[in-house]
């Protein structure tokens, strides 16, 4: 029986015990976790942050039991790769055959005049873990203002996290437009519009400089010379893979451990998944990679697909929360580059109401999107820009359209305009040329008709149709209610010319002038 | 609806009734037409040894041949050698007597039916979840009150049209009509919001809605403490189901995602149904999971006007499914592995319990195994065409090829008569009595306005004389009245408890909803107020995760296929493509197709496509319409022949129900050459 030691129990370690245990074959796991908690979303904790959850709302599915042991409160200090061994922090040694790390990212503090990375002050947190979370939740009672020093996509979820809460936010960012990364000058600009509207300020090309912070409160200097006062700030100004342990062991590291297609680090017993793991040229820093990597390495420890093999999508960031709807993906941040191809480019900006949208196109395939604001087509495009599969001939359907071929059925036009053949009745296959015919041969009411030609008579969503087509046929064809004698101004028997688009010539109900005397 | 006989012809007049309130589609409308129609077969017919043809025999030696032929392979290889395969359009005196034909006449295992590819997923995950399994678990005429509707896979504007009377109440009143379907159907393009997921994904999207609901504090805590079992694993399943990695799955927008759990879960009322486009999958079991998940968290089951249902397919879809047809039941819907329940349904029937045999396999399996070493060497068909209604069909075909003996009692020379040894001709709904059960689990009557005509006998009958040719000389009789007491005595203290339902009781009250343990006891419009027919009592929750489909594209297969119906055709259409009037609005085949992807492809609309996948190919015109994704095409399965849709569609199997995986496999698409 072999033995798995996975150390790490964040998303990704959790994900990795969870996929093995549902892989056929014996085997004993083994997951060590630093954290006290039992593993939990993060990308839950924006709302926990929010309050609109409680913390076992954000747990997730724990593979413990079933050979699956999973030690939470448990840091591993080392690996002996000679021994084939982990060291932890309580003095054990937990051998292994095959050792997973999935030891993810710590929050990065900036060098900052007045802030000790090894002990923030107390009215100052990161926004990473669960205990950074308790952490603001605990310095949010009674504050009024917060402060967040970064504006990426995790400073952004915090900041409107806290504005839920009611508290008055400002986020400080030193570039010139939020998510620089992400979005192109005009996004940021729609942005920050929004995040406005939903009581979050921004401090755009502005750094910090130096920060005083005391049991009650924080004071942020900012590179322009003026100060910013709260009684919170929360540090989001990214992340760094923790390879620690690995860089210790002699495991080849750039950013991350650096890993091939099948998650192996410079040691073939060793793999590395999630944030801490440098696939290609930088880590991802997602959990949809984290998971897609926990899953290859199961198939490969559990021998279910020995040929497994990591393929990693294209990022897309998204934001979503109540009032903001952000996607980005590809090189839509990215001007038009000189050289290349000629880029076709879709955009649409209507940010009085914080709508933008970008998208880059090349041979037919997608290369990037901006989508902010209302953009139904949303989930097309993140489709589309994920599986490179060509983009709708008409455009239009990626900036305007609810969903490709979603188009609500076309109002009843006037049954002047209807051709004979158009089908009033879809369930009885009644056409609007058999319900004329129907009405010359002496039906006149709705029921009539319908007794007639079963129109209406299915689903019964055609009668307001079908009552249309009566009043209409009433008011065009009235001649046959009225005294023969006085309908005698058409002695050609046919319909009067305002019968547009009913088949004349092709009609083979039995209408006379005969007819007509006797209905009179 | 009701009938008249008039100058020796049957006219189908409307009927008020509050499941259809007097609507009735072309199909009904022309139902008579088959009554009396040229195709109709109305003497048995036998295969000439020297010709190899069909022809016409006397109702004994076709008996005779299939006595012979029975017994030949049963003293040959045994008593499970020989099949019985039902079908979901039986009256319940028929599936019952099916069934019972099967356990005590032939004293085979193998007995399935037609209804597996059908409901056998929302039946499956229903009993799981509710430990009962009734289509809706409440009058349809609930929908009508529900304030948020949500439709999954299912599209009764072309399949059920008559039930949109009850939607266009629900929508008039202000109600949210909300559709979740790869194709912008008739029933989508009605609604207030269409989720239009990729085929396979809406496992996903339903714990999408769970994992919204959750974040923002919508779920009836009390109701899933005080009612439920295993949230808390849900809950953490869920959780790992973010909007946002879900839309990328699924392509469905969050923004749309979101708005639909709200509607469901900030309604006074709230109903969610699932139908075929979410069953018939290979996760079709776990599917109705996610959806029955999120109906509990919501705290619908139970409550006036809101819950959870599934819509029935076949005409007797429920009460076919509840009586013995399928493999592992025995009447009432009880277990044929539970002791008691062989006892008492052994004592009924006046057979010691050890004689019954044991659970048989699924549908689709049963068919596989046909003729090969291990499987059975004679069949009988009874109410089914699976020559076009199974899946991978042409290898179905060979495996009937393969039968030393294959019986088929029809009105018309099916596709699947075309194979026979032996053809029984039967008689047709409106020529014998009989109850069916309806997707409300309303016990209704059928009663004959004719005798069929001279050559033709009824399905009961036949299977009374082949009992006593095989020498089970009493327990089988040909008067549904008779048959249907035994039914209700042998379902009674089942599930399907039917002991109180009487002919009589029916004709007085309209309908009487089972579980109705005494003829005095009230019947169960409403299951679930106060409990759940569990051990507990409880609601089961269980956590499920989506998986990908069994197969998903690749560079030879780049697009995905998906199969259903059309509005004037009905299953494997062998009687509604003979009705002319049905004919004329639905004449052939198509395969829909996104103007974009036409023209990638270098098709025209109306030009003959040839559908490729591992298994086999279908041909037929194509159809340009922007309702479908341009990654997907669809096609109808009401055919057979070279527009079979089935030809193409994957055998995969649900692990639980047994439910092939028609709604979608893995193809490719090119112009038919002329």
């Amino acid at each position: 029986m072999t033995t798995v030691v996975i150390v790490g129990y964040g998303m990704a370690g959790a994900r990795l015990a969870a996929e093995l245990h549902a892989q056929p074959g014996d085997r004993k796991v083994t997951v060590l976790g630093a954290e006290p908690h039992r593993a939990y979303n993060r990308i839950m904790l924006s709302t926990l942050l929010a309050g609109k959850l409680d913390e076992p709302d954000v747990e997730l599915t724990e593979a413990a039991g079933h050979g699956v042991d999973v030690r939470t409160g448990v840091a591993v200090t080392a690996i002996d790769r000679a021994a084939c061994e982990v060291l932890t922090d309580d003095g054990d040694r937990v051998g292994y055959d095959h050792l997973v790390l999935a030891t993810g990212s710590r929050a990065m503090v900036p060098p900052l005049p007045g802030l000790d990375p090894a002990a923030l002050p107390d009215r100052v947190a990161v926004f990473r873990t669960l205990d950074d979370c308790r952490r603001i939740l605990a310095m949010v009672r009674g504050a009024r203002r917060a402060l967040v020093l970064g504006g990426g996509l995790l400073g952004l979820e915090a900041a409107r996290g806290l504005a839920a809460r009611g508290l008055d936010v400002t986020v400080v960012h030193p570039t010139g437009h939020l998510m620089e990364r992400q979005l192109d000058p005009a996004a940021g600009a729609v942005l920050a519009g929004t995040l406005a509207g939903l009581g979050v300020r921004t401090r755009l090309a502005a750094s910090a400089t130096g920060l005083t912070a005391d049991a009650h409160g924080v004071r942020l200097d900012l590179s322009d010379g003026s100060s910013l006062t709260a009684d919170l700030l929360v540090l989001s100004c990214g992340v760094r893979p923790d390879t620690a342990l690995a860089a210790a062991a002699g495991l080849t590291v750039e950013r991350g451990v650096v890993v091939d297609d099948r998650l192996r680090t410079s040691d073939p017993r060793v793999s590395a998944i999630g944030d801490c793991a440098q696939h290609g040229a930088t880590p991802s820093g997602l959990v949809a990679p984290a998971w897609a990597q926990a899953r290859v390495v199961a198939q490969l420890l559990s021998g279910v697909d020995p040929h497994a093999a990591y393929r990693p999508r294209p990022a897309v960031t998204r934001l979503k929360a109540a009032g903001i709807d952000l996607a980005a993906m590809g090189d839509a941040a990215e001007g038009d580059r000189a050289g290349d191809e000629p880029v076709e480019e879709l955009t649409f900006a209507d940010p009085a109401r914080g709508t933008y949208a970008r998208l880059r196109i090349r041979d037919e395939r997608l290369t990037g999107a901006i989508l902010l604001g209302d953009n139904p087509a949303i989930g097309t495009v993140v489709q589309l820009f994920d599986r490179g599969a060509p983009v709708p001939s008409d455009r239009r359907a990626l900036l305007l359209g609810r969903t490709l071929g979603g188009t609500p059925a076309a109002p009843a036009t006037s049954p002047a305009l209807m051709p004979d053949a158009a089908t009033v009745c879809q369930c009885n296959d009644v056409s609007k040329g058999a319900l004329v015919r129907c009405w010359r041969s002496g039906s006149r009411t709705v029921e009539a008709m319908s007794a007639a030609t079963r129109a209406g008579t299915g689903c019964g969503g055609c009668r307001d149709a079908l009552a249309g087509i009566v009043g209409w046929l009433a008011e065009v064809d009235p001649v046959a209610d009225e005294p023969a004698g006085l309908a005698g101004t058409d002695p050609a028997g046919g319909g009067p010319p305002t019968l547009a688009g009913a088949d004349l010539v092709n009609d083979d109900s039995p209408r006379t002038r005969h007819d007509r005397v006797e209905v009179a | 609806m009701t009938l008249r006989e008039a100058g020796g012809r049957v006219e189908v007049l409307a009927r008020q009734f509050p499941t259809n309130r007097g609507g009735l589609c072309q199909k009904g409308w022309t139902a008579a037409e088959l009554l009396d129609h040229p195709d109709r077969l109305t003497t048995p017919l036998v295969r000439d040894a020297g010709t190899g043809e069909l022809r016409p025999a006397s109702w004994a030696e076709a008996m005779e041949r299939i006595v012979g032929g029975i017994r030949a392979v049963q003293d040959r290889h045994g008593r499970d050698a020989v099949a019985v395969f039902g079908g979901g359009g039986l009256t319940n005196e028929k599936a019952y007597a099916l069934g019972k034909f099967a356990r005590v006449a032939l004293r085979t295992r193998h007995i399935d039916y037609n209804g597996r590819w059908c409901m056998s997923s929302a039946a499956a995950a229903g009993n799981r979840a509710f430990g009962v399994d009734r289509g809706l678990p409440f009058p349809l005429a609930d929908l009508g009150r529900a304030q948020t509707l949500l439709l999954v896979g299912a599209n009764p504007a072309e399949t059920m049209p008559p039930l949109m009377r009850h939607v266009a109440d629900q929508q008039a009143t202000g109600g949210t009509l909300i559709v979740v379907d790869p194709r912008a159907t008739a029933t989508a393009r009605q609604a207030d919001l269409h989720l239009q997921p990729v085929p396979g994904t809406d496992l996903a999207v339903a714990n999408a809605l769970l994992h919204i609901a959750l974040t923002e504090g919508w779920l009836d805590r009390a109701y899933v403490a005080d009612r439920t079992t295993g949230f808390d694993e849900v809950r953490r399943t869920v959780a790992g189901y973010w909007p946002a990695e879900v839309e990328r799955l699924t392509g469905v927008p969050v923004a749309d995602l979101e708005a639909t759990a709200r509607a469901l879960a900030t309604a006074r009322s709230a109903i969610i149904l699932t139908a075929r486009g979410a069953e018939q999958h290979a996760k079709g079991v776990d599917t109705v999971t996610a959806f029955i998940n999120l109906a509990l968290a919501l705290g619908l089951p139970g409550r006036p006007g809101s819950g959870y249902g599934c819509l029935t397919g076949q005409g007797n879809g429920q009460g076919g499914r509840e009586h013995g047809q399928k493999a592992d039941q025995l009447p009432g819907y009880r277990s044929i592995a539970d002791p008691a329940a062989r006892a008492h349904v052994a004592g009924v029937w006046g057979v010691p319990a050890d004689e019954l045999p044991g659970p048989g396999v699924p549908a689709y399996q049963l068919l596989d195994s046909l003729g090969t070493p291990a499987g059975p060497k004679a069949l009988l068909v009874f109410g089914s065409n699976p020559v076009v209604s199974a899946p991978r069909a042409a290898r179905i075909s060979g495996r009937l090829r393969d039968l030393d003996l294959l019986v088929v009692a029809d009105l018309v020379r099916s596709e699947t008569v075309e194979l026979a040894d032996v053809v029984l001709p039967t008689a047709q709904w409106a020529e014998e009595d009989g109850t069916m059960t309806n997707l409300e689990g309303r016990v209704l009557r059928r009663r004959a306005v004719r005798t069929p005509p001279p050559g033709v006998r009824t399905d009961l009958a036949i299977l009374a004389d082949l009992a006593d040719r095989l020498g089970t000389k009493t327990g089988f009789c040909d008067d549904p009245a008779e048959v249907f007491d035994e039914l209700r005595r042998a379902s009674a203290g089942g599930v399907a408890d039917y002991a109180g339902v009487t002919y009589d009781r029916i004709d007085a009250t309209g309908g009487v909803f089972w579980p109705c343990p005494a003829p005095d006891a009230p019947d169960t419009p409403r299951l679930f107020t106060d409990t759940f027919p569990t051990p507990d009592g409880r609601a089961r929750f269980r956590a499920v995760d989506h998986r990908p489909a069994a197969e998903e594209v690749c560079a030879e297969y780049p697009l995905r296929m998906t199969t259903g119906r059309v509005l004037a055709q009905y299953q494997s259409g062998a009687q509604t493509r003979r009705v002319a009037a049905l004919r004329r609005a639905a004449p052939e085949a198509f395969v829909e197709l996104h103007p974009d992807l036409a023209a990638r492809l270098g098709v025209e609309d109306g030009e003959d496509v040839r559908v490729t996948s591992r298994r086999g190919e279908m041909r037929a015109p194509a159809r340009l319409t922007p309702t479908i994704r341009p990654d997907t095409v669809f096609a109808p399965f009401h055919w057979g022949g070279a527009s079979r849709a089935n030809s193409v569609t994957n055998d995969a199997l649900d692990p639980v129900s047994g439910m092939p995986e028609f709604k979608i496999c893995a193809v490719r698409v090119e112009r038919a050459e002329a």
